[in-house]
């Protein structure tokens, strides 16, 4: 199915290719979008990108876990995670193209 | 946050900029990953994280009020992953005062 990752490098194209900006500026641009979001993030706040999804962080609490090949019980420290929630814009896109390329097969 | 404060942060540390292409590369960004997603292929952002596209078949569902059997077409859901750094960014430990310790050290002796 998936034939092709996409990095960086290509956001950094789209980028490029979209605004009057060199490949250099492009590339820091992307970079930057991503480390304001992360910052965000780092802070416990969300984030919301209207037609794309919401970037969450949420609190984890100790929990008992267990080493699956030894079976030895180990506590899992409390950690924040981060979790991503699709919108319906995303996900939509996504079905109806998918949709249309497995039936076209 | 949301994307238009996102735009203004941008716009405010890019002043030789128009607000309106600032608006374009962000869009831009969330549109090529949104493309990609949409043809199947996976998007990997190196510490940050990697977004892909999970394949959900078909199945019998069940309406939970009445019980009643239902078919669930199948489908694609975006899915998400965090990076290593992203992970280990948000676990960081708040730097340490160390005013606990001074205080316990009362009779420092020069």
């Amino acid at each position: 199915m998936a034939d092709k990752t996409v990095t960086r490098a290509d956001l950094t194209e789209a980028v490029y290719r979209a605004v009057g900006l060199s490949r250099s500026e492009s590339a820091i641009f992307v970079e930057t979008i991503l480390e304001e979001i992360t910052q965000r993030l780092e802070q416990g706040e969300t984030v919301k990108l209207s037609s794309f999804g919401t970037f969450s962080v949420r609190d984890k609490k100790e929990r008992i876990g267990r080493n699956p090949k030894t079976g030895v019980e180990v506590p899992i420290t409390p950690r924040r995670v981060l979790s991503f929630r699709p919108s319906h814009v995303l996900k939509d896109q996504i079905n109806r193209q998918m949709l249309k390329k497995a039936e076209g097969q | 946050m949301i994307k238009s404060e996102l735009v203004e942060k941008l716009a405010n540390d890019n002043p030789q900029l128009f607000a309106r292409d600032i608006e374009k590369i962000v869009n831009t960004v969330f549109d090529e990953i949104a493309a990609a997603l949409a043809e199947g292929n996976r998007v990997e952002l190196r510490g940050f994280g990697a977004f892909s596209v999970k394949h959900r078949a078909a199945r019998l569902g069940r309406n939970p009020r009445t019980g009643e059997a239902v078919a669930i077409d199948e489908k694609w859901t975006p899915f998400f992953k965090a990076g290593k750094e992203m992970r280990e960014r948000l676990n960081r430990k708040p730097p340490q005062t160390d005013n606990q310790d001074s205080d316990n050290v009362v009779d420092v002796k020069f």
